[in-house]
């Protein structure tokens, strides 16, 4: 199940994906028929009003949720065709998550937080120590390493949220209105964040949001409206490394 | 695998300290008092077999008046020595007889004195009835024969009134006549039910008719089979033999009721066998109500259970290895709960047993079924909402409201 990295093959890429809620009059149809594709390096942000379908499009390229139709690829791989534990495979190995309520265990402290994808990687404990220590400090968290959630504010909070997304270095990082609960300053903190992450190491990260400056960030925005792809269109933010696709 | 899934059960113990103690606690609670419950009522249920057999072996009692119609019907004559004479010659069942006519007295020696039951009988009722000698012995055949003032006095009557002194060959009297002690019976300890078996005094029959009753009477007559087996058999004999003597004609009721201690002894085994179920009815429920507490605290917290397994499957964890770690985490609580509920379960019933003067009996067969039990409840009500959600999709765990 390890798939081969080509530079054909794109990182994602979404066939006519649907996913639909409820049944008959009550039907919901979160995705219809979604197309897209994402490259390696890409940063994209997926915007759109509450309710448009782009959390649900964020939740299936993370392969948290299944789509009822359509298929989609990761890195030429039909994930449909994987069982549970495959696709939880691709999670550790592949995937890294920032939520917007941050979905951090509570009463544990910042760096065991941040070590638990390591644990289920079966890294050993002082690699693991180290490299969660390094996770932190480069989202500015190392003095913190020991401090529980509820002793951290929201963009600390958020920041280790992100530190526990990329300690396993991820081929992509899925955010879902990652500056949701922040105030401006830290916003543009946790942005400016993500950009380092994308230009340094070249993680792919896809970003939800409902805010039009958040999405500024991006070089890519991909506008949903009523569970239609409404717009497509490259900014003008940095290098041009993606493709946009219908 | 299954080190690191240990490592984070152990974490998450330590992390959530109040629950792991309440769940602990319920399992404790309802193990320790199903032990001690069920031990106890086995230690009553021993204590009073051993009682009944202390009573004498193989036992009948054969007494005036009739059975089950209410008080001794004061028509009913007393027995006589021909009675004994007769039952001990023509029963082949039957082993030894002894007569016994009792009052009450009072028995005085020095500047002591002591209320306590009289016995006039044979040598005969110190086997019948199971008393061994302490110091000295029975009767003579000619103290028998005589009526001679002598005594054989319980171990109560000794404390009461020599002390630390030695009985044997000091005299004691009772009303006007003066008796000498020939023997102590041995005590037979104290019983947990009747009277005590050690406060009486023993004095020849013909000696108790002439010179305390001022008649011929036998108010009872204690009689033992030759072999447990055949106590039944000795009953029908007795009653027989009885009822021939006695003149009662066929279809009329006996006027005299001959009691086997075996009989009886099954009876109160019964009934002790039924309080032994009752208590450990009693202490079911407790171990249902602790289950209930387990359940309470980990439906409680399913919410954010459901959430930290959302946390975990989004983050790569499989479905086993979530599911391993809360079965490690159920079992470590339910098995320390366990063993502390074992311990304190032991200390109570041991407690118990010394305080009411019982054996201590432990089976372990009750341990097992408290561990058991306790163990799946801790188990099933950790592990079952945690296999519910570590089925759901990911998101919709993380989502859990």
């Amino acid at each position: 199940m390890k798939p081969v990295e080509t530079t054909a093959t794109p990182l994602v890429e979404l066939r006519h994906v649907s996913k639909v809620y409820g049944a008959g009059e009550s039907e919901v149809r979160a995705l219809d028929g979604t197309e897209l594709v994402i490259e390696h390096g890409e940063f994209v942000a997926i915007v759109g009003a509450s309710g448009s379908g782009k959390s649900t499009c964020l939740n299936v390229l993370g392969c948290l949720d299944a789509p009822t139709s359509g298929n989609y690829l990761f890195q030429g791989v039909d994930v449909h065709s994987l069982t549970r534990d495959q696709r939880a495979l691709l999670r550790r190995h592949y995937f890294g998550f920032v939520f917007q309520g941050f979905n951090l265990l509570a009463r544990t402290s910042a760096i065991e937080n941040v070590e638990l994808p390591l644990v289920y990687r079966h890294v050993g404990l002082s690699e693991r120590r180290l490299l969660a220590l390094q996770a932190l400090e480069e989202v500015g968290l190392g003095a913190r390493a020991h401090h529980t959630p509820a002793e951290l504010s929201g963009g600390q909070q958020q920041r280790v949220a992100i530190a526990r997304a990329i300690v396993t270095n991820p081929l992509l990082l899925l955010a879902d209105e990652p500056t949701g609960n922040l105030d401006s300053a830290r916003k543009r903190d946790t942005m400016q964040l993500l950009i380092d992450l994308n230009r340094r190491r070249g993680i792919t990260i896809v970003v939800v949001t409902h805010e039009a400056d958040i999405a500024d960030y991006a070089r890519r925005i991909v506008r949903f409206h009523d569970g239609v792809i409404e717009s497509d269109t490259l900014t003008g933010q940095g290098e041009q490394t993606g493709e946009g696709a219908a | 695998m299954i080190g690191a899934t240990i490592i984070l059960a152990f974490r998450e113990i330590r992390r959530n300290p109040m629950r792991s103690i309440l769940t602990t606690l319920g399992i404790m609670i309802g193990v320790a008092s199903v032990i001690a419950m069920v031990t106890l009522g086995r230690s009553v249920t021993a204590r009073i077999t051993a009682d009944i057999a202390s009573m004498g072996t193989n036992l009948l009692i054969v007494a005036p008046g009739a059975e089950r119609h209410g008080p001794v019907s004061s028509t009913a004559s007393a027995f006589t020595m021909n009675d004994v004479v007769a039952i001990e010659r023509e029963s082949g069942a039957v082993d030894k007889v002894a007569p016994t006519a009792s009052s009450s007295a009072l028995v005085v020696c020095g500047n002591s004195n002591w209320n306590t039951t009289i016995q006039g009988s044979t040598n005969e009722f110190f086997e019948v009835r199971g008393y061994k000698f302490a110091q000295g012995e029975g009767f003579t055949e000619t103290q028998l024969q005589a009526g001679l003032p002598v005594c054989v006095i319980g171990e109560t009557v000794r404390r009461e009134l020599f002390g630390q002194q030695d009985p044997v060959g000091s005299t004691v009297r009772i009303g006007t006549i003066t008796f000498t002690v020939t023997g102590l019976t041995a005590s037979k300890g104290k019983a947990a039910m009747g009277p005590d078996q050690d406060d009486l005094v023993v004095i020849p029959v013909v000696t108790f008719q002439r010179r305390i009753a001022g008649n011929t009477d036998i108010n009872s007559i204690l009689v033992s089979a030759l072999t447990s087996a055949k106590t039944a058999l000795a009953k029908g004999q007795v009653e027989a033999l009885m009822r021939e003597r006695r003149h009662i004609a066929a279809g009329q009721v006996d006027d005299f009721s001959v009691e086997d201690m075996k009989e009886m002894g099954t009876m109160l085994t019964n009934v002790t066998t039924v309080l032994t179920a009752l208590l450990g009815a009693i202490a079911g429920v407790s171990l249902i109500v602790g289950g209930i507490g387990i359940m309470n605290i980990m439906l409680v917290s399913v919410t954010e259970r459901t959430r930290e397994i959302g946390i975990r499957l989004s983050i790569g964890a499989r479905e086993r290895e979530v599911l391993l770690q809360f079965l490690v985490e159920a079992v470590t609580l339910s098995v320390f709960g366990g063993m502390i509920g074992i311990l304190l379960g032991i200390a109570l019933s041991f407690g118990g047993a010394i305080a009411f003067g019982m054996p201590f009996g432990l089976k372990p067969d009750i341990v097992v079924i408290a561990i058991l039990f306790s163990g799946a409840v801790g188990v099933g009500f950790g592990y079952v909402p945690a296999r519910k959600a570590s089925r759901l999709n990911p998101i919709d765990a993380l989502r859990h409201e």
